[in-house]
């Protein structure tokens, strides 16, 4: 309780000093822990966790921050709470031996004490004190003091002096944590409590569909602030884990390196690369479509590049998906065995939806995988609310953004109102969409695969035909001809007239090249036949020209002859 | 701070002595009252049949976790039996004669 400015000028404002409760996500929310040296009131209805919330405070407080705490209880002996938090892994025999601990039973019995005349809790604060002294403790917890008021009647006096309780605790510098029974339209039976802590956090455990939530929500914070919506909590074998849900900012890493998705042909449609590592893809498609294999053999893929993977599986067996993904020629079970490939499997109406995330949370955080395959997470719905499912899987994407894992959903569409806000409500959260779309046509089904969105990439708009053969799956281009997409026996067929086509007409351009052949040999008969004639016009010609060449000769010379023969006479 | 037992041996009529313990916090009102109040109160109604024992906390806190102290200052009367415990600072005589099972709480 020593909140002062530093003397130095330029020193920063000194801002409030926290106790980290290393509690999982409560020092997030609460930006570090609570109020240090000052009062803390954990408020809420009967087993919604005061008691585990409390004690665990101080035992994390021991054994993780080294200051020794001081748990006083009103309600439990401490053999009993003992024994209930032994559940929990945490020893307070050890604990207590280590002068880490220190728990004291206070016992209240009104039927044993008759007041005569003006009292103080002065028993409670020597008491209090001595305990904490002993120690050295930097925690204290009470759990919970309400029980004074059912102890003792004077309440005038028991206010007076919790009041003088609280500026007692403060003074000596000890974190305090009490509990307080919820109150009708009140933090606490009381009305006190809350207004005497510096920090008051109220505990709500909600039933709705059968399905149990258990919620906190910070109500108060002096001189700090603090996340103000409702947290939902979970408790496991290992305490006390609350969601800081969503964060609030969007400045996560990214990544630019990409992976493949495991089938050769589906890279080849995103750029010829796959995703992007840390990215969020979302496969939709109807019943039956391949949702699954194509979840399978991303985590196939993973696993072969010697990544980790974490497959969540809602509806199927682990057994049962790596027999079936054997079918298809992918031996699942091999990752399993050497440790790469890690099923969790659980039905969505096991817990809550909260439970399913910090269940994700803490597989994550434990196993370390890069790759988490979530399949389907429409089974969630009959869990939780449209409205919620979407909201834990903005937390979901938004905490595996910030780790870098990528995550790969499925997710059914029927032809449902609801079914069709699925796709909606998380298309808009993922960075790429595959659908996967039952082709019915010409008496068969077969699967249309289509890549719907995929953010920063180059990605093709076709519509591939995705089969699954015993080697794996494979996408082949559909044939598109005058009468739309063809596929499955379609298309083959379409092929084969194709090459029926191909043939005839090579039948026909041989038969052709022959007919021009002989018109050819016609033509240039016909020709040399025409050479013939005009060489013998031609020979005509000249015969006729030699002649006349003979007579002008013949004609000359007798001309000639004549002449001489004249002169002769002369 | 221990007072030593007060021991009135003028006549030990009653078989039954009354040993009674009171654990107070140092010198507060409360405190000085309840000493005065009870030793008016049993020297008029229990004159030497009596045994009592002031405790200071204080001094010994260990005591408080040891017999459950909470609200002070507080009356255990050990015997005769069954124990009985008298909180506050024992103005309310006829109460605590109640609670002592002494017949002057009529008077």
């Amino acid at each position: 309780m020593s909140q002062t400015v530093s003397d130095r000028p330029n020193a920063p404002l000194y801002t409030l000093p926290k106790a980290p409760t290393g509690i999982t996500g409560l020092d997030e929310i609460t930006g570090g822990g609570l109020p240090q040296g000052r009062p803390t009131l954990i408020c809420g209805s009967a087993g919604c966790g005061k008691t585990l919330f409390s004690m665990e405070f101080i035992v994390r407080g021991a054994m993780q921050f080294g200051e020794p705490g001081v748990f006083m209880t009103f309600e439990e002996k401490t053999e009993e709470l003992v024994m209930n938090v032994a559940s929990l892994g945490f020893d307070l025999t050890q604990l207590q031996a280590d002068k880490l601990l220190r728990l004291d039973y206070v016992h209240v019995e009104r039927q044993e004490i008759e007041e005569t005349g003006e009292y103080d809790l002065e028993g409670l604060f020597i008491r209090l004190g001595h305990a904490i002294d002993s120690i050295g403790a930097k925690r204290v917890v009470l759990d919970t003091i309400e029980t004074l008021f059912s102890g003792l009647t004077n309440q005038g006096i028991i206010r007076a002096e919790i009041r003088r309780l609280f500026e007692w605790l403060r003074n000596k510098g000890v974190t305090t944590v009490i509990t307080g029974e919820k109150g009708d339209g009140t933090l606490t039976r009381q009305g006190l409590e809350e207004y005497v802590s510096d920090c008051v956090i109220l505990l709500d455990h909600r039933v709705s569909n059968q399905i149990s939530t258990r919620l906190l929500r910070v109500v108060k914070y002096r001189g700090g602030v603090h996340g103000t919506n409702e947290y939902p909590f979970l408790i496991d074998e290992e305490g006390i884990s609350v969601l800081p849900v969503t964060s609030l900012t969007l400045d996560k890493p990214v990544s630019s390196e990409r992976v493949s998705t495991g089938i050769a042909a589906l890279d080849k449609m995103l750029d010829g690369k796959g995703f992007f590592r840390g990215s969020s893809i979302l496969v939709s498609g109807t019943a039956g479509t391949g949702k699954t294999s194509i979840a399978a053999s991303f985590a196939n893929e993973t696993c072969q590049r010697g990544e980790r993977c974490m497959y969540f599986a809602f509806e199927e067996s682990p057994q049962q998906i790596c027999r079936n993904m054997d079918s298809i020629g992918m031996n699942l079970q091999q990752h399993v065995d050497a440790g790469l490939l890690r099923f969790h499997a659980s039905r969505p109406t096991l817990n809550g939806l909260e439970m399913h995330l910090v269940a994700i949370h803490k597989a994550v955080k434990t196993f370390k995988p890069t790759t988490i395959v979530l399949d389907p997470i429409t089974n969630l719905i009959t869990v939780g609310a449209m409205s919620e499912v979407k909201s834990m899987l903005i937390r979901l994407i938004d905490f595996l953004q910030t780790e870098q894992i990528t995550v790969l959903f499925t997710a059914l569409s029927l032809n449902t109102v609801i079914q069709e806000q699925t796709d909606e409500g998380v298309s808009s959260l993922v960075d790429v969409w595959l659908s996967v779309k039952d082709i019915e046509f010409n008496g068969e089904r077969n699967r249309g695969l289509y890549v719907m969105k995929s953010r920063g990439m180059k990605h093709s708009n076709q519509i591939r035909e995705f089969i699954i053969t015993d080697s794996g799956l494979d996408l082949v281009d559909v044939y598109l001809g005058p009468e739309g997409i063809l596929t499955g026996s379609a298309r083959e067929a379409q092929e084969l007239l194709q090459e029926t086509g191909v043939a005839l007409r090579d039948h026909a351009v041989s038969r052709k090249d022959r007919e021009i052949e002989r018109k050819r040999s016609v033509l240039e008969s016909r020709v040399s036949a025409l050479r013939e004639e005009f060489e013998s016009v031609q020979e005509e010609l000249n015969r006729s020209y030699v002649e006349d060449e003979l007579r002008n000769e013949v004609l000359e010379k007798n001309r000639a002859q004549l002449t001489r023969s004249r002169h002769k006479e002369d | 701070m221990t007072d030593p037992p007060q021991v009135d041996s003028d006549d030990v009529e009653d078989a039954h002595p009354f040993i009674l313990r009171l654990f107070i916090t140092g010198a507060t009102p409360n405190s000085v009252r309840a000493i005065t109040n009870l030793k008016r109160l049993c020297e008029k109604h229990l004159p030497g049949r009596y045994t009592l024992e002031i405790i200071d906390i204080h001094q010994q806190p260990e005591h408080a976790e040891l017999e459950q102290l909470i609200a002070l200052p507080l009356l255990i009367k050990e015997q005769p039996l069954p124990q009985r415990r008298l909180i506050g600072d024992m103005s309310d005589t006829p109460r605590v004669l109640a609670a002592l099972g002494l017949p002057g709480s009529k008077s």
